[in-house]
């Protein structure tokens, strides 16, 4: 089976003063289906560059991407839209909700765009809802909300398309850290459920839920490692369990 | 994604700035609202000018009196008794083209009948005044030649006549108390409706010229007793009547032996003309309104590219998170597109329904029939939508060309 994402060489470079800046530069990776992938690396490494050209928000200067099997580097922003629209689930720092639509709606958006008839959308969204844990709050509005809710709901939109691909920014970056770990167990349900998750972050804490972490450094993969097993707190507590 | 669904986004917006989108669209409202009131008011103008010139019979020109002069000041016109019976007949006579020359004597009267009375105008004619103006006696007869040069003391009455004094239902035969005088009903005029004066024409009672100079209005009017109010005359080519209108000039001033220095002692009138200058006056006025209402539609076009391009720059990171889950630039684009058209279609709805109302309500007053042109309604709605498409077009590009990552950043 091919790999659900695949990039060789990928590269972006802005101009910055006189200077080009390689936010990232021949990066090459290759991440399985189920996979859950930590992206580390202090602010200015190219770690955000790097999700939005794994999110197809943004165009890459040079190299391959393929994304389940499918070139997916050189398509038109429309195509690109598509691509976003039916694989890819997105979560950002900042709960990025519409402020002046319920959070069943906000789950809706991806489906909305899709195509997908409003009575079935409204069940798979109520579904998503649901399976975050937030099965009652489907008709408050998002300043109704808790930070960690609002995050939650965010997931819920990740998810309601069934994406190929969930990737994550900083999605603890505005939370404290309680709520934080909520979301990281979240993900880490998710994970179990069989979904591909990349999460980029600068915090340990956050990365060491993953399975696998790139270090990227000057737009460079420095380091690409499996995590071992004691560092995961849901695995610690699996070992404990087993006789 | 469905039209569908970018209508109900737009809407929705719309909804959420209520006075914001009122206020949008105020330029439309009343750019639509002027052009659908006036071409209401236009179309209403015109009607009642046609309508009066064809109750006014065809190819008719009023021959007035003068204006006496006392002592250097001019009083009005008709202060001097200067037309006569034989000016008009003589008209008839020298001129090959009138083919009537009809004059007319006339004065409000008390009229009674049975325990009724009746104020009204009273008129001394012959049977020509009836041709020239085109009206038709719907029951009973006209005047007979024996009894226009007799003076008999028979009536021709008004449909208002019946109404006021014979409950309606009045056939020759009714007696008539004018004055002091009896008069028998002959006949009943068919209607002609509101004149050009603004009351109603068939308010009137017509008898024998003659039998109103010696028997009835000749005694009060304490004047010559030749003396006319005015002489219709029918002309029977259209073309011919600038042409006619010079040869009564020539032939009145003759007769009346006026010095070519002088002013003439009459004045000659083309009602269908004063009629028609004043239709056109309405038409002017309109066809300024509809400039104004251009410019204000244009002006309501700006103000709405100016409102979407500030909803777009207030909602660029709604429209970076929309992208995100998968907008394509179309959607985006129709998004907002619709919105601008909406705002339009609104302010063009509302103005229509205004413009309508003010057109009725200056129709109502004027006494014009009221004409609510549906064509006006459509082409100043299709013209508004028109506006919001191409007004809203900018905006929407600069929404559809947003790159996402740097609208999702913006704060």
């Amino acid at each position: 089976m091919q790999p659900l994402v695949r990039t060789a060489g990928l590269s972006k470079h802005y101009p910055c003063g006189g200077a080009i800046v390689r936010a990232v530069s021949n990066v090459s990776l290759a991440i399985e289906h189920g996979e859950f992938v930590a992206i580390r690396g202090r602010s200015g490494s190219g770690k955000s560059t790097l999700m939005n050209l794994l999110g197809l928000l943004d165009r890459p200067d040079f190299g391959d991407y393929a994304l389940n099997g499918r070139e997916v580097a050189g398509l038109s922003e429309d195509r690109r839209a598509a691509i976003r629209r039916h694989d890819i689930g997105f979560v950002f720092q900042v709960p990025a909700l519409l402020p002046r639509a319920t959070a069943l709606e906000n789950v809706e958006l991806p489906l909305v765009y899709a195509g997908i008839p409003p009575s079935r959308r409204r069940r798979a969204a109520k579904d998503a809802l649901e399976r975050v844990g937030l099965a009652d709050r489907g008709h408050h509005w998002p300043n109704q909300l808790s930070g960690g809710e609002q995050q939650r709901v965010v997931i819920a939109r990740a998810t309601v398309n069934d994406p190929a691909l969930i990737l994550a920014d900083e999605p603890t970056g505005s939370l404290d850290s309680a709520t934080s770990d909520e979301i990281l167990s979240l993900f880490e349900t998710l994970h179990r459920d069989g979904r591909t998750i990349i999460v980029i972050t600068h915090a340990t804490d956050v990365a060491d839920r993953a399975r696998r972490q790139i270090t990227l450094h000057d737009g460079r993969v420095i380091k690409d490692a499996e995590v071992t097993t004691k560092n995961s707190p849901l695995n610690a507590a699996a070992l404990d369990s087993s006789p | 994604m469905s039209r569908l669904e970018s209508l109900r986004i737009a809407t929705r917006a719309l909804r959420i700035n209520k006075l914001r989108s009122a206020l949008t669209v105020l330029g439309i409202i009343v750019g639509v609202g002027a052009v659908v009131c006036m071409v209401s008011v236009g179309a209403g103008a015109q009607a009642e000018v046609s309508e009066k010139i064809r109750t006014l019979g065809a190819n008719l020109l009023l021959v007035m009196p003068g204006a006496r002069n006392s002592g250097g000041a001019r009083l009005e016109s008709g202060t001097q008794p200067t037309l006569t019976e034989e000016d008009a007949a003589s008209i008839r006579r020298e001129l090959v083209d009138v083919q009537v020359a009809a004059p007319l004597l006339s004065r409000s009267i008390p009229l009674v009948a049975a325990n009724k009375n009746w104020v009204t105008v009273v008129a001394g004619i012959n049977a020509d005044y009836l041709v020239a103006r085109e009206w038709q006696v719907a029951s009973g007869r006209s005047f007979t030649s024996d009894e226009i040069v007799s003076g008999a003391k028979v009536a021709i009455v008004g449909s208002v006549i019946v109404e006021e004094l014979f409950n309606g239902h009045a056939g020759p035969g009714e007696t008539l108390r004018i004055g002091n005088v009896p008069f028998t009903v002959i006949g009943v005029l068919g209607k002609k409706g509101v004149g050009a004066a603004g009351r109603s024409q068939d308010d009137v009672v017509f008898i024998p010229l003659s039998a109103a100079k010696s028997r009835v209005l000749g005694a009060v009017r304490g004047t010559t007793r030749e003396a006319l109010d005015f002489i219709s005359i029918k002309v029977s080519d259209a073309t011919a009547m600038p042409e006619i209108e010079r040869q009564i000039e020539t032939l009145l001033r003759q007769r009346h032996r006026i010095r070519a220095d002088a002013p003439s002692d009459f004045k000659i009138e083309n009602p269908a003309e004063i009629l028609f200058a004043r239709g056109a006056a309405v038409r002017l006025l309109g066809s300024l309104l509809i400039a104004v209402a251009a410019v204000s539609l244009v002006v309501g076009g700006i103000s709405i590219m100016n409102i979407m391009l500030v909803s777009v720059t207030e909602r660029t990171r709604e429209i970076g998170l929309r992208m995100a889950v998968g907008a394509s630039r179309r959607d985006i684009r129709w998004q907002f597109l619709i919105e601008a058209l909406i705002l339009a279609l609104m302010g063009g709805l509302v103005g229509a329904v205004l413009g309508a109302a003010a057109a009725i309500a200056i129709a109502w007053k004027a006494g014009w029939p009221i004409l609510i042109s549906p064509w006006a309604i459509v082409l100043a709605c299709g013209f508004a939508g028109f506006i919001g498409i191409s007004f809203g077009l900018y905006p929407a590009h600069r929404a559809a060309r947003l790159d996402p990552i740097v609208a999702l950043r913006f704060e």
